[in-house]
């Protein structure tokens, strides 16, 4: 039996395709990247049980014509695991949807501690650092009108020398993130 | 009577679970069928250590299938102590947790799902030690890392959503580099079971067979978090509950190191090029994570770095390949699981005490509590390598079969593990010195000239400024300090009670805040910014009023960005308003940290953390039979003739090849 080149296409296409997918920031589209990884890896673990053959049923097959069954069963206990991890991070992206409204990664803690030490300000500030991970907490109890329109204090143009001192050698991890410590103890 | 004991290991567990899972409805039974369990299996794990450290290693075919064919446990002197270990470790966990569940009523995290998940766990581990093929090695490390996915994200709060998240998706890429490389296993050599693996992949070419192996150790790699893998660690564990960021940073990490001591041993002995890349690996991991430990000022960041710097020792002893290097790495293995889980879960006792797990916000510990300064010290010491200790045995063990294997390559890191050891010294000093030492009176950010400067310039300017701040306050008149004072009462207890954030909560956190903190750090008897204004200690009110000034100026940041970028503005308002609303519902550790709860540290939970640190203590009084131990359990490793027996039997080893 001549090996078929149209596996190890097959596999890589699809490592490919799911590395490049699990790159992206969008939580779904790392689901679709892991999914995609998956199933390149169970036909790589598939194919390497040699070439086809018949079902590997006494009676039904002589030993020599069989197919290898023992990775056809590890493809399978590796099927349902995959199967429920994808169920689980389907819910983690559900719920990441619930609470921030985008399931996107948010910038990581400690590149916004990096940023926060750094004397430019302007750098730590920039919209990347508050990105949408950020943004609307849960679905809101009051809407954007009821606000007062203005947060913070007027002197806006100083705000970030102010914070610049504020944080002088301390690196807070309440700098941006949200709910979590905004609350008065 | 092992072969009947043997599988107990993974059985019990996960029966266990079951049970707890229909027991949900009555916390009270779940709580002591997890002890129970628990107990059994480290009962059985003790048991099993003594047979095997007796008779030698001994192999179960599961369902009494033919051996290469069955599913395989293997019991041998490694696995047997490494269950041991951490089902201890496990075991103390739990009295933490169930310790943490009985002390805080309030419903945060659901505790139900929490003793199933974490005996389904335990079964995963033990199952990854007793696994013996590679195949059920993965599926160990599946059903581990599973219960580990829901362990992180218990709650659902968005901040272990978003460190989960990192976890989650490192963990399957690596499950999946795993199955993969199982999959190449297999095609080259026809088994998955490791002691025929042994024979076959000795026959291979040099290429496929580095191959295999550097594909099976970037694998084991991420789970280990060895240097070039190991950026996931420090951002996902702090998250979680402290119990469980205690039992991951003593055990998970610990299976990857078993798995690489197997992979290293059995399956690709000598391979000299792939050994000096774990060398140079070791030594990377070791000064990499301490440089970030040193780095770092939140204590359960600092911890989660030690714990990937240390990784490195272990990964030193297992590259030498020398019984000398494999009993130390082993022996700082079994070092090391106790005493991060230990230091975990003091970490969490500081949390309780000092309302942070940040040094610049903590103070006066020592004073306040005596025996949590004791609970800290002592595991430090240890971790940092102190003479009398378990931690500097298992360095010096290191370091001495470094110094034997000679070479380049093996001094650099007797170096580099002696510099990782002070600078492990220096990070912990640290702590130390802040959290504990420094007297409780200091201001918080007093200690470094830089940020008192900046303190005492801010209020120079407040003291100016106040009235410009509440005059051009478009949407509210200023509100006299009383009132607001009574306002801010008012509005921390709607929020305890888990009630609508009004928006002249929300107001007062964007403009008050940051003169509030600053004023009560220089006038103690100014505007208490804290909510509760009740009786506490000057340190948990210093303490508050720096939060009160930080917070504050995390609201200022946004507002400066949303003037700049206004089409955002909209947005962070709604976010300012859900975010006090989700303080409240979503993050447990908000309700932990109130300020009634602050205080008192339940007894059960120090006694816990207490017995455990006492668990390391002693590994310094039995280091002489524990060092035997690991250095029959290394010569074992290294002949691999034991491993093989105990799955084929005694007859002449080649024979095995027969077996298709």
């Amino acid at each position: 039996m001549t090996p078929t080149v149209v596996l190890p296409v097959v596999i890589g296409g699809l490592y490919a395709a799911g590395a490049y997918l699990l790159l992206d920031r969008s939580l779904t589209r790392v689901l679709l990247g892991f999914l995609l990884l998956g199933n390149a890896t169970n036909v790589l673990v598939l194919s390497a049980g040699g070439p086809a053959g018949l079902a590997p049923i006494v009676g039904y097959a002589e030993p020599e014509e069989m197919g290898d069954p023992l990775p056809q069963a590890l493809v399978l206990t590796a099927i349902v695991i995959t199967f429920g991890v994808s169920a689980f991070v389907l819910a983690v992206i559900h719920r990441s949807w619930r609470l921030v409204r985008q399931e996107v990664i948010a910038v990581d803690e400690e590149d916004r501690r990096v940023a926060d030490r750094s004397k430019a300000r302007a750098d730590a500030l920039d919209p990347d650092d508050i990105d949408p991970g950020d943004l609307p907490v849960e679905d809101s109890v009051l809407g954007a009108e009821d606000r007062p329109p203005d947060l913070g204090p007027p002197t806006g143009s100083d705000v970030e020398g102010r914070l610049a001192r504020d944080h002088a050698g301390s690196a807070s991890d309440d700098i941006g993130l949200p709910a979590a410590r905004r609350r008065r103890r | 009577m092992i072969r009947v004991v043997a599988p107990l290991p993974v059985l019990l567990p996960l029966l266990g679970a079951a049970a707890s899972l229909v027991l949900g409805r009555y916390p009270r039974a779940q709580r002591l069928l997890s002890l129970a369990v628990l107990g059994a299996v480290l009962a059985v794990s003790v048991t099993l250590l003594l047979l095997a450290d007796a008779d030698g290693a001994v192999a179960v075919a599961a369902g009494g299938w033919p051996v290469p064919q069955a599913i395989m446990l293997v019991v041998d002197r490694l696995s047997a102590l490494m269950l041991v270990v951490a089902t201890t470790v496990a075991l103390g966990v739990l009295v933490f947790a169930v310790g943490q569940g009985v002390t805080d009523t309030a419903a945060q995290a659901p505790v139900s799902i929490f003793h199933p998940t974490f005996l389904v766990l335990v079964a995963g581990v033990g199952f990854a030690f007793l696994a013996g093929d590679l195949f059920n090695l993965y599926v160990g490390f599946e059903v581990l890392l599973t219960a580990s996915y829901v362990l992180l994200t218990l709650g659902g709060s968005a901040r272990r959503i978003r460190g989960g998240i990192t976890y989650v998706v490192v963990s399957l890429l690596g499950s999946l580099l795993f199955l993969a490389a199982i999959g190449l296993v297999y095609a080259a050599t026809g088994t998955v079971n490791m002691a025929q693996l042994s024979f076959r992949l000795a026959e291979l070419d040099d290429g496929t067979r580095t191959m295999l192996n550097c594909l099976l150790l970037t694998a084991f790699g991420i789970k280990a978090a060895v240097f070039p893998l190991s950026a996931w660690l420090p951002d996902s564990y702090p998250t979680a509950p402290a119990p469980v960021t205690a039992v991951f940073a003593g055990l998970l990490t610990k299976v990857g190191v078993y798995a690489i001591i197997r992979t290293q041993t059995l399956l690709f002995p000598g391979a000299g090029l792939v050994d000096d890349l774990l060398l140079l690996g070791a030594l990377a991991t070791m000064l990499v994570g301490i440089l970030g430990a040193v780095a770092q000022v939140d204590l359960r960041r600092l911890l989660s770095f030690t714990l990937v710097s240390h990784i490195g020792y272990m990964v030193f002893g297992v590259a030498l390949s020398t019984v000398a290097g494999l009993a130390g790495a082993i022996f700082y293995v079994v070092h090391h699981i106790t005493i991060q889980t230990s230091l975990f879960l003091v970490a969490g006792l500081v949390e309780r005490k000092g309302g942070s797990t940040s040094v610049n916000r903590l103070g006066g510990l020592a004073a306040a509590s005596p025996v949590l300064a004791t609970l800290f010290l002592v595991p430090a010491l240890n971790l940092a390598g102190i003479p009398p200790l378990s931690g500097f045995l298992g360095k010096l063990g290191l370091l001495q079969a470094g110094v034997e294997a000679g070479g380049v390559l093996p001094a650099l890191l007797v170096a580099g593990s002696v510099v990782t050891s002070l600078l492990t010294l220096l990070a912990v000093s640290r702590v130390w010195t802040r959290a504990f030492w420094r007297p409780p009176a200091q201001e918080p950010e007093a200690d470094t000239a830089d940020a008192s400067a900046a303190q005492e310039a801010e209020a120079a300017r407040d003291a100016a400024g106040s009235e410009d701040t509440g005059g051009s306050d478009g949407d509210r008149p200023p509100v006299p300090a009383p009132l607001r004072d009574e306002e801010l009462e008012q509005a921390a207890r709607t929020g305890a009670d888990g009630g609508d954030a009004d928006d002249a909560e929300d107001a007062e956190d964007a403009e008050d805040a940051p003169d509030a903190g600053v004023a009560d750090g220089i006038v103690p008897d100014g505007i208490d910014p804290d909510g509760g204004g009740d009786s506490r200690a000057p340190t948990g009110r210093a303490v508050g009023a720096a939060r009160a000034g930080r917070r504050g100026a995390g609201v200022l940041a946004r507002a400066g960005v949303a003037r700049r970028y206004p089409e955002l503005r909209a947005a962070l308002a709604r976010q300012a308003e859900a975010a006090s609303a989700v303080a409240v519902r979503e993050d447990d550790e908000a309700d932990e940290l109130r300020p009634d709860q602050r205080r008192p540290l339940p007894p059960v939970l120090v006694a816990t953390t207490g017995a455990l640190v006492a668990v390391t203590v002693a590994l310094t009084g039995l280091a002489g039979p524990l060092y035997a131990l690991t250095d029959r359990a290394a010569g074992d490793l290294l002949e691999r003739v034991p491993y093989r027996e105990a799955v084929y039997g005694e007859g002449p080893a080649d024979s095995a090849e027969g077996v298709p």
